[in-house]
């Protein structure tokens, strides 16, 4: 099983699913040069959103720790530790923040 | 032009005398006066009713009843170790001895009390003591060291607790009391009884009945015993005499003013004296009931009524009750209102119970008021009957007696209390007043209340709406300390098990959350030994418990890159050493930095460089420095008695063992530690979380102390320890911290948080008063026995080495997006200058 991002130019394989351990992130390098931050929850299912912190300008969400808030994921900056949902790219401490997130799907290894 | 200010002198400057400046300051006075304080003692005042403290640790400035900045703040001036000599009324001026001459408006006499020694032959030989300034107990200390035995004169109040003190300080202790029994005044027959039993069974030896006749000296003119009013003589190296206190008032006598036949300013409802413009207050004063009150509570009341008599405020001072409560470790005493049943028809219901040394009484009128009481061996219920003093309690009285389980259905709980009633009597405040704050900080603020004798602070907190929700987070119910214990009872090691078998319902099967899970890595991790889990904080589910810092072994930096910093037990370091971590530096372009905790920090590595960075590192014999977890992070130290001409001790050797005992233990919060060589404590011990001071016979250890934001100074916990007696102390005291502290939770809040403070932690680490001691040091020893170094092991393991990437899908690529800018020959981040707390557009 691998992990496909979607971007421009289609469904980018990121990694093996098995590479990712549930409840954290790694950083993906996209053709146009941004970054996404990957993550895989404790059922398995994986999540894609920006990896630039809004509120410090680091690239370092992917490095955030996982959790579930009312039954939805989310991820904490490990900076200054604002959460977002990792479904909706929502900031849960600022409503008006928001970061991208990515289609993202795993796939049978062909 | 303006007119000059009017004056105020005050006379003393006790607890009584600050309560007057603070009554004056509150009431808006200190604007619209000039302010003179003629104190006689070298300090402001103090808080002599917890005077004793002084012995188990409290220092000097604990003691300290006045707030940093209060004089400056109000303008007054206080002028120390200067006692007033004259008054001259005629003219309104006061003399004091260095020869200053003060005018004054008004004249406030708060000159206390002198201890009474009664004129027995010796009474003035070196040996003999008095139990009254903090000057009395160093002088006491001092004299104790290398003396065997004690007795105190007295067996009042004040005597039990000199005798407690003595015995605390390591003398064999006796009691010589005149009256048939102990605290005479406060407890009546069968309290004295249920006492004498339980001061007894401490180890004391207490003689009732008997006058001191004589104090004996030896060939030295030194104390060696007394003779007794029975014709015994006994062997004592001390005499504390605590045979009562008298009214200071030679001052008012001399010039005039109208005092009592046995003693004290004789002082109307207001409290002025025979002169208009002269009042007296607290201890020195007759009020007009009749009486001379040696406690704390109405001479604060008398304070409040000078205060508002100056602003022709209607208060008056009529009297007040001779509530006590007994602060001696291990006695629960106290008697309140009618406790002898002085009121006619008066009736008593009695509780005694002389297996366990509890005796209960209380005195109610015909008509079921409640009037006094007395309590012995048990005054739990004391904060509650107080307060119910004067009215027909809820319950029947003996039910309020009776133990718990025996015939008392009814609990009686504060909730009873009508809203007038006085809770805290030291400040005269009501259930109402306190009901209207949120927390115990609140109430001490806002009311006063609780910051006495503090005997009331139970019943406080029991008015204070309970706490809602002590859990630890949205996931759990628990707080850490509950987590902690299942965690190592049930001995579970995944954190997924630990929620959905104890998460809230809400939670479990969820994926947890930033707090939680940080939080159960770290006790998880704590207990690893212990509980048989892997030790290697990275290991399977553990890797996603942990901080982004643990997850990598290195902390976070602002612009995503990471500091490097290799342990330097004790900031002992050899040129070669140096040499490596400046090469290293250079090499890989990182930005150095000497620390405060003796490290060299070197910042700007990216994710991917960390594993070539610590290879040449660790080659170097440099181990992880834990600068990333919640663990201990260094141990500073001095130079010690190796280089410095004054050390006392080998502070460098000590702190470099106790860095590498405790290295990568992982506590709810960072900790910091110090060693210094001599009391002149160059490495700054008292503000670390455990603090060691040299001294000539061994090592004091210091605990609850931190820098940082809140600074606090470190309370001392015992003193004189041998080396492996500190270790044993420091083991115990970190691993009942690890224990029971919450979530992030620094030692110093955890101290001020426990309950029983300072006294508590004592008993629990040096005395083993819960039992604990053995598993505390049996789970330090595991950690000490399994501990590896995080990155020598990280380095052997190809699989771990996978996730120091910047990038998963292109692993040999830098991170563009980390970069830096030359300042000072060195780098820093390039980030625009960001403002914390919004986002960045
Ligand atoms: C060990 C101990 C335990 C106690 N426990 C309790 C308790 O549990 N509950 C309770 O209610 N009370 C207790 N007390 C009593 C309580 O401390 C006193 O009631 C209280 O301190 C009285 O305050 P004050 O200001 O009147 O006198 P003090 O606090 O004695 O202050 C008087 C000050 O005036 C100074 N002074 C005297 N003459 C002059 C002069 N000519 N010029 C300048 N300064 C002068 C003295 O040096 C002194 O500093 C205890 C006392 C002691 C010693
Ligand atoms: S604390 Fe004492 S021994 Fe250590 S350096 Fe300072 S003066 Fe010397
Ligand atoms: S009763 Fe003494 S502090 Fe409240």
């Amino acid at each position: 099983m691998t992990v496909e991002l979607q971007v421009a130019q289609g469904w980018l394989t990121v990694c093996e699913l098995s590479s990712l351990i549930p409840g954290r992130g790694v950083a993906a390098l996209l053709p146009d040069g941004s970054q996404a931050a990957v993550f895989v929850d404790r059922a398995g299912r994986p999540y894609a959103i920006g990896n630039q912190d809004p509120f410090t300008g680091a690239h370092v969400l992917s490095r955030g720790l996982v959790g579930t808030a009312g039954g939805r994921p989310f991820v904490a900056s490990p900076l200054l530790k604002q959460r977002f949902d990792l479904e909706s790219g929502r900031c849960l401490d600022d409503e008006e923040t928001v970061v991208r997130t990515y289609p993202v799907r795993t796939a049978v290894t062909s | 032009m303006t007119e000059p200010l009017p004056t105020i002198v005050l006379i003393g400057h006790g607890m009584v005398g600050q309560r007057y400046l603070e009554a004056l300051a509150e009431r808006g006075v200190t604007a619209t006066h000039r302010i003179t304080v003629l104190c006689e003692e070298p300090r402001p005042a103090y808080d002599r009713v917890h005077l004793t403290s002084y012995f188990s640790g409290s220092t000097a400035e604990d003691l300290s009843m006045t707030p940093a900045g209060f004089m400056e703040e109000h303008g007054i001036a206080l002028h120390l170790d200067d006692p007033a000599e004259h008054i001259d009324r005629a003219a309104r001026r006061v003399t004091s001895r260095s020869g200053q001459v003060f005018p004054y408006d008004v004249l406030v006499l708060a000159t206390g009390s002198y201890p009474f020694v009664p004129p027995v032959p010796g009474k003035d030989a070196p040996g003999c003591f008095v139990y009254r300034t903090i000057e009395d107990l160093l002088a006491i200390e001092e004299y104790a060291k290398d003396r065997g035995s004690g007795a105190v004169v007295g067996g009042g109040l004040l005597g039990l607790e000199a005798a407690g003190a003595l015995q605390g300080l390591g003398l064999a202790t006796r009691i010589v009391e005149f009256a048939p029994r102990l605290m005479p005044v406060q407890v009546d027959e069968g309290g004295g009884a249920a006492l004498l039993r339980t001061i007894e069974s401490m180890g004391l030896t207490v003689h009732t009945g008997v006058g001191t006749q004589e104090v004996v000296t030896g060939e030295d003119g030194h104390v060696s015993g007394m003779r007794l009013s029975d014709g015994s003589t006994v062997d004592t190296d001390l005499v504390v005499f605590s045979a009562g206190v008298r009214p200071r008032d030679q001052l008012a006598r001399d010039c005039g003013l109208d005092v009592g036949e046995r003693g004290g300013i004789a002082v109307d409802a207001r409290c002025r004296t025979s002169d208009a413009h002269v009042y007296a207050i607290g201890e020195c004063a007759l009020a007009v009931d009749g009486r001379v009150y040696g406690l704390v509570a109405p001479g604060y009341e008398m304070a409040e009524t000078a205060a508002d008599d100056l602003l022709g405020r209607e208060k008056e001072f009529t009297g007040a009750d001779l509530s006590t409560k007994l602060k001696l470790l291990g006695v629960d005493v106290a008697s309140f209102g009618d406790a002898h049943g002085a009121t006619p028809d008066s009736l008593d219901v009695v509780w005694s119970d002389s297996r366990s040394g509890v005796y209960k009484k209380l005195v109610v009128s015909p008509d079921g008021v409640l009037l006094g009481g007395v309590l012995v061996g048990d005054a739990d219920s004391y904060g509650l009957l107080r307060p119910l003093t004067g009215s027909v309690p809820p319950v029947a009285p003996e039910q309020l007696v009776l133990p718990a389980g025996v015939g008392a259905p009814v609990a009686l709980g504060p909730s009873a209390l009508p809203d007038h009633a006085v809770i805290c009597s030291c400040h005269n405040v009501t259930k109402k007043a306190i009901a209207a704050c949120d927390t115990l900080a609140e109430v001490k603020k806002c009311t006063k209340a609780g910051t006495g004798c503090g005997s009331c602070v139970k019943v406080i907190g029991q008015l204070l709406p309970a706490a809602t929700d002590k859990g630890l987070c949205g996931c759990f119910p628990f707080t850490r300390a509950e987590l902690y214990e299942i965690v190592r009872t049930r001995r579970l090691t995944s954190y997924e098990e630990i929620l959905d078998g104890h998460g809230r319902p809400e939670a479990r099967g969820g994926d947890g959350c930033e707090v939680c899970k940080p939080t159960v890595g770290s006790i998880i991790a704590s207990l690893a030994p212990t509980l048989g889990a892997s030790g290697y904080v990275l290991d399977g589910e553990q890797a996603a418990l942990q901080d982004t810092n643990d997850h990598f072994l290195a902390n976070m930096q602002r612009n995503g890159s990471y500091s490097v910093v290799p342990r330097i037990p004790g900031g002992e370091i050899t040129p070669d050493k140096l040499i490596v971590i400046g090469e290293v530096a250079r090499d890989f372009g990182l930005y150095t930095k000497i620390t405060g905790g003796q490290r060299i920090d070197l910042f700007g590595a990216s994710v991917d460089q960390l594993p070539r960075i610590w290879a040449r590192l660790v080659d170097a014999g440099f181990e992880s420095g834990h600068a990333y977890g919640k663990a201990l992070r260094t141990v500073k130290s001095c130079v010690g008695q190796t280089w410095c001409r004054y050390g006392v001790q080998d502070s460098v050797r000590m702190a470099i063992d106790l860095e590498l005992r405790y290295r990568g233990l992982r506590a709810p919060h960072k900790l910091k530690s110090a060693v210094s060589g001599c009391a002149r404590e160059c490495a700054e011990a008292q503000s670390k979380d455990f603090g060691v001071i040299a001294t000539a016979s061994g090592w004091n250890l210091y605990v609850g102390g931190n820098g940082g934001a809140t600074p606090r100074h470190a309370d001392l916990l015992a003193q004189d320890l041998s080396d492996a007696e500190l270790v044993r102390l420091i083991d115990r005291f970190l691993m009942f911290y690890i224990r029971t502290a919450d979530r992030l939770e620094r030692t110093s809040t955890w101290l001020e948080r426990l309950e029983g403070g300072l006294d508590h932690l004592r008993d629990v680490v040096v005395h083993d008063s819960l039992g604990l001691c053995a598993e505390l040091e049996a789970l330090m020893a595991d950690h000490v026995a399994h501990y590896r170094d995080e990155w020598a092991e990280t380095l052997q393991d190809p699989e771990r080495l996978r996730r120091f990437v910047s990038f998963v899908n292109a692993p040999g690529a830098p991170d563009p997006t980390v970069k830096f800018v030359p300042e000072r020959d060195q780098v820093k981040p390039d980030l625009a200058v960001l403002t914390i707390g919004g986002p960045v557009r």
